[in-house]
C-alpha cells in the first residue's frame, strides 16, 4: 500500500516535471528564435528561415547597428529619460497622496479615497482623453506626451501606498513625532517614506516596466522621429515592413524605400536591444515582482 | 492643510488625466466641428451611436471583443490554474527555480516586440513556421483572416498563463499542509489530493477572478488586437475590437462621432458590469470585495 502510493507520487512528480518543462520551453523558445534570428547572416536568413539555431552565423546586424548607434542611441536617450522622470515623479507624488488619506485624523480623507478610486471604476475613454491632451494642453510631439497621458499616477498605487502605510505603521510612531514638534511633511519624509520602502520598490517597479514598454502614447501623440522612444522606433520599422508589403501587393505603388528598412536579422536585433534592459534586471526583480502581484490582488 | 500641499500634485493630475475626460463624455453626443469648436458644435443626441449601430463594424467589433474574452477567460482560468498545480508540485527544486521566471517573463515584454516575434515565426518568405513547419505548402499568415483566432489565442496565453497562475500559486501556498499529510496518512494519492482538496480550496479565489474578467468583458487588450497583426487591413475581420476600432475611427479615419460613440458605450458598459461583479462579489466572499 505504502509503496504503492509512494510509486504513484514519483511518477506524478515526473509527470508535472515534464509538463512544466514543456510550457517553459514554449515560453522561452520565441525569445531564442529572436535571439538566433539576430545572429544569423542575412543571406543565411532569408535563404534558410528564422530557426532556433543560426545557419550561418554572423555579428553583422549588430556591427550594422553599432555605425547607426546614432539614432538608436538617441530612442534609447528618450526611453531612459522618458522611464526616469516618469517613474520618479510619478512615485513621489503617489506617496505624497497617499500619507494623508492613511491618516484617521484628516476630516477629508473619505472623500478623497472615494473620489480617487472612482476612476478605477468609470473612465471618460480614449477619445475624450485624447482631445483634452492634444486639443486643450497641446502635448502633441512634445517629450510630456510620453510621461503624462495615463502613466503618471494611478488611483490603484495610490490605494496600495495607503493600505501599507495604514498597516504597517503604528499611529503611535506619527503621535510621537508630533508631540516632539515635527511637521507633517517632515513626518512624511523622516518616517513614512523610509518605513515603507517595500510597497515604494513595489510601485517603482511596475510604474518603470510600464513606461519602458509603452507605445501607445507614442501613436496617439507623437509623429516627430526625434522623440521616438526605443518603442516607437520599432513601431515605425514594422508598419513600414507591412507598408511595403501591401505596395508590393499592389505592383510598384511603393510608397516606402526600401533602403529605409532595416534587415530581417538587424531587425530582430533591434527588437532585442529594447528587451535588453528587462532581461537583464529581470532575475533581480522577479521575486518582488510576484509579492508585488500578489499583494495588489489581495489588497487592490 | 499641509495634508492638501501634500496630496495636491496628484490629485490635479488625476483630475487632469481622469476627471475631465469623464466631462468630455459629452462629445459622443455631438457633431464635432472643429470649426465651430468643441463646445459650439452642434447636439445630436445619440445620432453617433445610431450611425455606428448600424454599422457592419459594430458587430464585427463586439462578437470579436466578446468572443475573445469569452474564450480567454476560459482557458485563462483552466491553464493558469494547471500550471500554479503544477507549479506547486515541483516545490522548491532547481527546476522550479529556473521555470519560474521563464514562465512570468513574457508578460514582460512589450507588445511591439511580441509583434516582432509573431513576425518571425510568421512572415511568409522567411517565417519559422513556413520554413521549418511548413516547408511544402506556406500560408500568407497575415492576409488570411481565419488563422487569427488561434494565432491570438496562442500569443495570449503565451503572455499571460505563467503571470496569471502567480496568484493561483499564493492562494495554494496558503493551503494548511496539514490537510494534505492527514490526506496522505488515509492512502490518497497526488492526483486525489489536487481533486479533493486543492480544487476546492481554490474556488473562492477562481470565481473571484472570473467576475473580475467579466467586468472588463467589453475592454480588449488593444497591444494584441493592434500589434501582433502588423495593423494589417485584410484581418479586420477577426482581429477588430471595440479598442482597435476607437483607435482607427479617431486616428486614421479622423471619425470623432463614431470613435467617441464607441468608447462612451465600452465605458458605460464597463462600469455598469463591475458595479455588478462587485456585488457578485461581495455575496460569495465579503473579505474580497472591491468596494
Amino acid at each position: 500500500m505504502k509503496n504503492r502510493l509512494m510509486g504513484s507520487e514519483k511518477t506524478f512528480f515526473i509527470i508535472a516535471c515534464v509538463l512544466v518543462v514543456i510550457f517553459a520551453l514554449f515560453c522561452l523558445l520565441p525569445v531564442v528564435l529572436v535571439i538566433s534570428a539576430s545572429l544569423t547572416d542575412e543571406r543565411a536568413l532569408v535563404a534558410d528561415g528564422y530557426r532556433l539555431i543560426p545557419s550561418k552565423f554572423s555579428f553583422a546586424s549588430y556591427t550594422y547597428l553599432w555605425r547607426q548607434r546614432s539614432m538608436i542611441g538617441r530612442a534609447y536617450m528618450i526611453s531612459i529619460i522618458v522611464t526616469l522622470v516618469g517613474t520618479v515623479l510619478g512615485v513621489i507624488f503617489t506617496a505624497m497622496c497617499a500619507y494623508p488619506l492613511s491618516r484617521s485624523s484628516f476630516r477629508w480623507r473619505n472623500i478623497f479615497t472615494f473620489l480617487i478610486f472612482f476612476t478605477m471604476l468609470f473612465n471618460g475613454g480614449v477619445v475624450s482623453s485624447y482631445i483634452i491632451w492634444s486639443r486643450g494642453f497641446h502635448i502633441k510631439n512634445t517629450i510630456f506626451a510620453l510621461i503624462f497621458p495615463n502613466y503618471l499616477v494611478g488611483a490603484f498605487n495610490i490605494i496600495l501606498v495607503k493600505n501599507y502605510y495604514q498597516n504597517n505603521i503604528p499611529a503611535s510612531l506619527i503621535e510621537a513625532a508630533k508631540l516632539d514638534g515635527a511637521t507633517e511633511p517632515q513626518i512624511f519624509t523622516k518616517i513614512m517614506l523610509p518605513l515603507s520602502k517595500p510597497v515604494i520598490v513595489t510601485i517603482t517597479m511596475f510604474s518603470s516596466l510600464a513606461y519602458w514598454n509603452d507605445w501607445t502614447n507614442g501613436l496617439y501623440y507623437i509623429n516627430k522621429k526625434e522623440l521616438f522612444s526605443v518603442q516607437l522606433m520599432l513601431n515605425e520599422i514594422q508598419q513600414n515592413v507591412m507598408l511595403l508589403r501591401t505596395a508590393n501587393d499592389r505592383l510598384g505603388a511603393a510608397s516606402v524605400n526600401v533602403a529605409d528598412i532595416p534587415s530581417n536579422g538587424v531587425r530582430m536585433a533591434i527588437a532585442l536591444i529594447a528587451l535588453l534592459p528587462i532581461m537583464i534586471i529581470f532575475p533581480f526583480i522577479q521575486k518582488e515582482l510576484i509579492k508585488g502581484v500578489v499583494i495588489g490582488a489581495v489588497k487592490g | 492643510m499641509p495634508f492638501f500641499g501634500l496630496m495636491a500634485p496628484a490629485l490635479i493630475y488625476i483630475f487632469i488625466n481622469n476627471y475631465l475626460p469623464m466631462f468630455g463624455v459629452f462629445i459622443a453626443f455631438k457633431n464635432i466641428n472643429y470649426s465651430k469648436g468643441i463646445f459650439g458644435s452642434d447636439w445630436i443626441g445619440f445620432k453617433n451611436f445610431e450611425f455606428l449601430f448600424k454599422t457592419k463594424d459594430a458587430y464585427i467589433m463586439l462578437r470579436n471583443t466578446l468572443g475573445y474574452n469569452l474564450l480567454f477567460i476560459v482557458l485563462g482560468i483552466v491553464l493558469s490554474v494547471s500550471l500554479a498545480i503544477l507549479m506547486n508540485e515541483i516545490g522548491k527544486t532547481l527546476l522550479a527555480k529556473i521555470a519560474q521566471p521563464i514562465i512570468i517573463f513574457p508578460n514582460m515584454i512589450s507588445m511591439v516586440i511580441v509583434a516582432y516575434i509573431g513576425f518571425a515565426f510568421l512572415n511568409s518568405q522567411t517565417g519559422f513556421i513556413n520554413k521549418s513547419i511548413l516547408p511544402g505548402s506556406p500560408i500568407s499568415w497575415y492576409s488570411k483572416a481565419q488563422y487569427w483566432p488561434y494565432i491570438l489565442t496562442v500569443v495570449h496565453i503565451w503572455k499571460v498563463t505563467g503571470y496569471g497562475s502567480i496568484i493561483y500559486m499564493a492562494s495554494i501556498g496558503g493551503i494548511d499542509k496539514e490537510l494534505f499529510e492527514a490526506a496522505r496518512v488515509d492512502g490518497a494519492s497526488r492526483w486525489r489530493q489536487i481533486l479533493h482538496i486543492t480544487l476546492p480550496l481554490l474556488k473562492p479565489t477562481v470565481i473571484i477572478m472570473v467576475l473580475m474578467s467579466i467586468s472588463k468583458i467589453f475592454n480588449s487588450d488593444f497591444g494584441l488586437f493592434y500589434q501582433v497583426p502588423m495593423n494589417s487591413g485584410v484581418l479586420y475581420k477577426t482581429t477588430q475590437t471595440i479598442d482597435t476600432y476607437v483607435y482607427r475611427a479617431l486616428m486614421e479615419q479622423s471619425d470623432i462621432g463614431m470613435s467617441s460613440a464607441a468608447s462612451l458605450f465600452q465605458s458605460v458598459v464597463g462600469f455598469v458590469l463591475v458595479i455588478v461583479a462587485n456585488q457578485i462579489v461581495a455575496k460569495v466572499d465579503a473579505d474580497n470585495r472591491l468596494f
